[in-house]
């Protein structure tokens, strides 16, 4: 105890400038982030060598996680709470069901491309019809486009095979070399990478002055008009972007299961996407990726039992989020490490 | 062509008034105290339970279980105000939105563990389950009842809140809550009293609504899209507005259903978007 003292103070001021090098590369300003990114990279690897039943559900623990990422940008980021948001994941997911199945476009990473552009399209086109309310109005409206594409997609049995679902989808091997296996190995590996691209983007947009001023805008919207931001536009892009994210974790995930259901455009998948970012923590993207990880675990783990169950706990668990831990799981990991750094130092 | 209009017009008034007596509670409570209750619809499917049990299992008469539902989720609304909801007034959006889905969950896997997974029916009076002859058309009689109902309880809210001293303390405080506060109004107890008289009314409208919302354990997820949509066409803290709404959307979906049924509820869905687009805070909002 007393050698870790004594380790403890003369490592400090030394020490202080380390994580501040780390926040200035990708994290944020707590060391919950970096503590999350390491526990998630070694959980990847060790997936990846030891866990290869569960290859197949990592897959879309990645897939949730790009979703969850996409979703935290809109609402955690820059404020504009939606209840519609997997509209945009289905919409990628039947492009690229609808594009394999009848039009024999089977290449998957231009199959992304396409449904991350189809989404970023619908995006802009309601964007500049929801962003005109806010509060309840805003809620509802992207309650009601989400329910007009569900209704759309429900009707046009022809082209989505309505409530049976899409088959006969097909899905060529990445890149002319790695084909799809029953393990869920290249879907692992696909989605993972995907899912790297995204991080890194994320990052790197949050990190930006744009990403900055999303926040601004979120805490104080009059006062950044009147330093000449243009909010409006700022809002839209968001909005866009993150449509775009969400309709390629929609794709991801037709390709790796080669098949869409009308569940992809439920209501409650925007439901669920929005606790997922709350129990992991708004606003910040490492939370939202744990959120994803430790949701869709449980998901899998409890609604095997009884759907009834699932219900209940994940109630729960949300009301103590909400009431208790308004941050989220990221703030219990800053909380805990900055108990032990405390303890450390004395 | 007549007989056909006839019908459309009756089976959407009907609808319309269930949609009312459930939601015109949400749009109450949303105008007053500013709280996003997605859980809403949990209130009104308990007290559809509350009917259904009372007419089943207790045998007791319809018209005593429609009060006894009104007041065991009237209580059961005020005690989860004053546990919970209270303290996230004046929360953000978000944390209001997802803390009544977590109570909405919770209410779901109740029910389910509670009343198992299929839908229940109350048991209708004898006097209501006829039909009704209107000319050579004919209604079923628990359905005219249902109108009655809706068209009944917008009288007796339109009495409460505009003619009685609460009533004019929960308009002043929709109006202008630090100023409400400052001539004395106590907005603690009001917001509670409000919170339990819509989610009371909207236990009665579960109850009454039964043959036409059916009674399942999901009942407060499948239709919140409905009581949001009517709430938010309607305007927050009115009561003619959610009225009017339910109306619109009523009729326009049982038509729309009944005339071209392959379009399905396309059109509420459209109608709500272009109300919503041209008058963002409804057709009787108070506030956005």
């Amino acid at each position: 105890m007393k050698s870790m003292s004594a380790s403890g103070g003369a490592a400090t001021p030394s020490g202080a400038a380390t994580p501040s090098t780390w926040r200035g590369l990708a994290m944020g300003r707590s060391g919950g982030d970096l503590a999350i990114a390491t526990l998630l990279g070694l959980g990847a690897l060790a997936t990846l060598l030891f866990g290869e039943a569960y290859w197949l559900l990592a897959s879309q623990v990645a897939i949730t996680m790009i979703f969850a990422l996409s979703v935290d940008l809109l609402v955690g980021y820059a404020g504009i709470v939606t209840l519609g948001h997997a509209v945009f994941f289905g919409l990628g997911a039947y492009t690229v069901g609808i594009a394999s199945a009848h039009l024999g476009w089977t290449e998957p990473l231009s199959g992304l491309l396409l449904a991350g552009l189809v989404a970023a399209a619908l995006g802009g086109a309601t964007g500049v019809l929801v962003l005109r309310t806010k509060g309840l109005g805003q809620l509802m409206l992207t309650m009601a486009f989400a329910s007009l594409v569900y209704e759309i997609a429900n009707r046009a049995k022809p082209l989505t095979g309505g409530a049976d679902g899409l088959q006969g989808m097909v899905i060529a091997p990445i890149l002319g070399l790695f084909e799809f296996d029953i393990f869920g190995l290249t879907a692992f590996l696909y989605t993972l990478a995907v899912l790297g691209v995204v991080v890194g983007l994320a990052v790197l947009m949050t990190r930006s002055p744009y990403g900055r001023s999303l926040v601004g805008i979120r805490e104080n919207r009059v006062r950044m008009q009147a330093i000449g931001t243009n909010v409006q536009q700022r809002l839209l892009s968001i909005y866009v972007v993150s449509a775009a994210l969400a309709g390629i974790a929609g794709a991801l995930l037709a390709q790796t299961s080669q098949f869409v259901g009308l569940n992809v455009l439920h209501f409650s998948l925007s439901g669920e996407i929005l606790i997922i970012v709350a129990l992991g923590g708004a606003g910040r993207l490492w939370g939202a990726l744990l959120g994803a990880v430790v949701f869709t675990l449980f998901k899998d783990r409890l609604s095997a039992l009884d759907p009834a169950y699932w219900y209940f706990w994940l109630g729960l668990l949300l009301a103590v989020i909400v009431l208790f831990a308004p941050k989220g799981l990221i703030g219990l990991v800053d909380r805990l490490l900055s108990i032990l750094q405390r303890g450390e130092v004395r | 062509m007549i007989t056909a209009a006839l019908t459309i017009l009756f089976h959407g008034l009907a609808f319309a008034m269930v949609l009312y007596i459930v939601s015109v509670g949400l749009g109450i409570t949303m105008g007053l105290m500013n709280f996003a209750n997605l859980a809403h619809g949990a209130f009104a499917a308990a007290g559809g339970y509350v009917v259904v049990m009372a007419t089943r299992s207790l045998g007791l008469p319809f018209w005593v279980a429609l009060p006894a539902a009104f007041i065991v989720v009237a209580l059961a609304g005020a005690v989860i105000e004053r546990l919970v909801v209270r303290t996230l007034y004046g929360a953000d959006e978000l944390r209001q939105v997802l803390f009544s889905i977590a109570l909405l969950f919770m209410a779901i896997a109740g029910f389910t563990v509670a009343f198992g997974p299929l839908q229940q029916q109350p048991e209708i009076p004898a006097g209501l389950s006829g039909q009704l002859a209107l000319g050579d058309v004919e209604f079923p009689s628990y359905r005219a009842f249902v109108i009655v109902a809706g068209v009944a309880i917008l009288a007796a809210l339109w009495l409460l809140i505009g003619r009685t001293r609460m009533g004019m303390r929960i308009r002043a405080a929709v109006d202008n809550r630090n100023m409400a506060e400052a001539i004395g109004v106590d907005t603690k107890l009001l917001f509670t009293l409000t919170f339990a008289l819509g989610t009371g009314i909207a236990g009665l409208g579960g109850g009454i609504g039964a043959d036409i919302l059916s009674i399942t354990p999901t009942y407060g997820q499948e239709y919140l899209v409905l009581f949001l949509i009517v709430v938010a066409v309607g305007g927050l803290g009115s009561i003619f507005g959610p009225f009017l709404a339910a109306l619109c959307i009523g009729v326009v979906d049982v038509a729309g259903k009944y005339l071209i049924p392959e379009f399905g509820a396309f059109f509420i869905y459209g109608v709500v978007i272009a109300i919503l687009l041209a008058k963002p805070a409804g057709l009787f909002g108070v506030r956005s």
